[in-house]
Parts: structure tokens; sequence; C-alpha cells
């Protein structure tokens, strides 16, 4: 089954509280089945890089079998404001 | 690895030569090998993660990196004047590859590791270099970053 940005970014949404996600698929170049994603949540609030990216990758553990390659940028609200204004 | 976890492998994989991995873990008679190996190859990445300040596990080598994203790790250690560590190939070895990942409990490759510890793949090591964590962690590990020593705007690239 294939993989949609629109399957990724309902799993992101109910899984990690995602208040927003962009998803982009990124398989014309490099390696394979490959995605990129930004997450803000706040549940990363208080969080470490690792620990957030571990949600993401939790959640997403079914299709990641399937994603060769997986980008990902996981802010808060509060660091997604600043990256907007930037 | 240790000879022993590796011509273990071999025979298992010599059995199972027509089975996929995962008609491979429905076959009863080869799980007691399996689990076996698991734990062999994970007291083997303990002690090579340990071994070297700074690991990586990429596709491809340093001077020859097999994947944008192996890359990225290269070129940002080697931005930092990293190039003393260890880099193990998992495209070489594919019992590595997957061993690392359940090791780890991280999907995908590259993978970094200081003093032993798991830093994270190539999303995060970027964005530590890129807020100045990177610096610091590895003034930790008792290395100096060589961008210390280059100018401050040169450093916000």
């Amino acid at each position: 089954m294939a993989i949609t940005a629109d399957h990724v970014r309902n799993k992101l949404t109910t899984g990690v509280g995602a208040v927003h996600v962009e998803v982009e698929d990124t398989t014309a170049n490099r390696c394979a089945t490959s995605f990129k994603v930004l997450v803000v949540s706040p549940e990363f609030e208080g969080k470490t890089l690792l620990q957030r990216q571990r949600m993401v990758n939790s959640c997403l553990s079914e299709e990641l079998k399937d994603i060769h390659a997986f980008e990902q940028k996981t802010l808060t609200p509060e660091q997604w404001e600043k990256h907007k204004a930037q | 690895m240790s000879g022993l976890f590796r011509s273990v492998l071999r025979a298992v994989q010599v059995g199972a030569a027509t089975c996929r991995p995962k008609n491979f873990d429905a076959h009863v008679s080869v799980v007691p090998a399996r689990l076996f190996c698991a734990s062999a190859g994970e007291n083997d990445l303990g002690e090579m993660v340990k071994k070297d300040k700074v690991v990586v596990f990429m596709k491809g080598t340093p001077a020859q990196p097999m994947c944008g994203f192996s890359n990225a790790v290269v070129q940002i250690l080697r931005m930092h004047g990293v190039e003393n560590y260890a880099s193990y190939n998992v495209l070489e070895d594919q019992d590595l590859r997957q061993g690392v990942k359940t090791f780890s409990n991280w999907p995908t490759i590259p993978q970094v590791f200081f003093n032993g510890e798991f830093v994270g793949g190539c999303d995060i090591l970027l964005q530590m270099h890129q807020n100045g964590d990177l610096v610091e962690e590895l003034k930790k590990l008792g290395i100096r970053s060589a961008l210390l020593d280059v100018e401050k705007d040169e450093k916000s690239k």
C-alpha cells in the first residue's frame, strides 16, 4: 500500500497531537520512498529532539517499515511561530 | 562482530536461503538461533559504540558516502573538524544494518553515537549543528570544534 501525505498527516495529528503538519514526498531524488515532515505539537514541549523524533517514529512505526528515507523537523507551537516569523 | 556471531548467522542464512525474512520468523525451528543472534549482536553493538568517542553507522564510507543523509553527517562532522571517528558501512553488512536499528530503536541510517550514547540521525545532528548544541556536546567528549576557530558569522551558516 502506498503511503500518502494525507495518511501521514492524519496519523501524526491523532498520534502526537500535532496542530500543524507539513508532509512532502521527496521520492523523486535520493534513496527511495522518502518523506519530509514538519510536525508542530504542544506535546513536544520540554522534550529533547531525540525524544520528539522518537515520538514521531513510534507513531509512524508501521509506515516507516516501507519508508526508506524520512526527514523530520519537530517543533513546539512556540518554536513554529518563531520559525514562521523568520 | 564476533566470529561466532557471523558463523552462526551464516549457518542460519544458508538454511533459509529461499525464505524471505518474514517467512523466516514463522519457521519455528530457527527461532532459538535467531534469539541467540539477536543477543550476540546487541552485545557486539554495545561494544562497538563505546569503542570510540564518535561512532557513525552510515551508508558508504566518509570518503564515499552512498546516501545524501549519510553524506550530510560526514560533512557536518568535517565542518567541526571531527575526522577521527569510527564509521561502519551498513551496506556491507545486512545484519549490522538491521542490528543497529534494533539496538538503538531507531528506524533509519545514518546513526550517530557519542561516548556510546545514541545521539540521533541526520536531522538531529543537523539541528544540533544549527543551534550550537553540537559544539557543546563535542566539548563534553573533549573535542574542540573547529568552528570555534572560524569567525562568528561563518558559524551561523
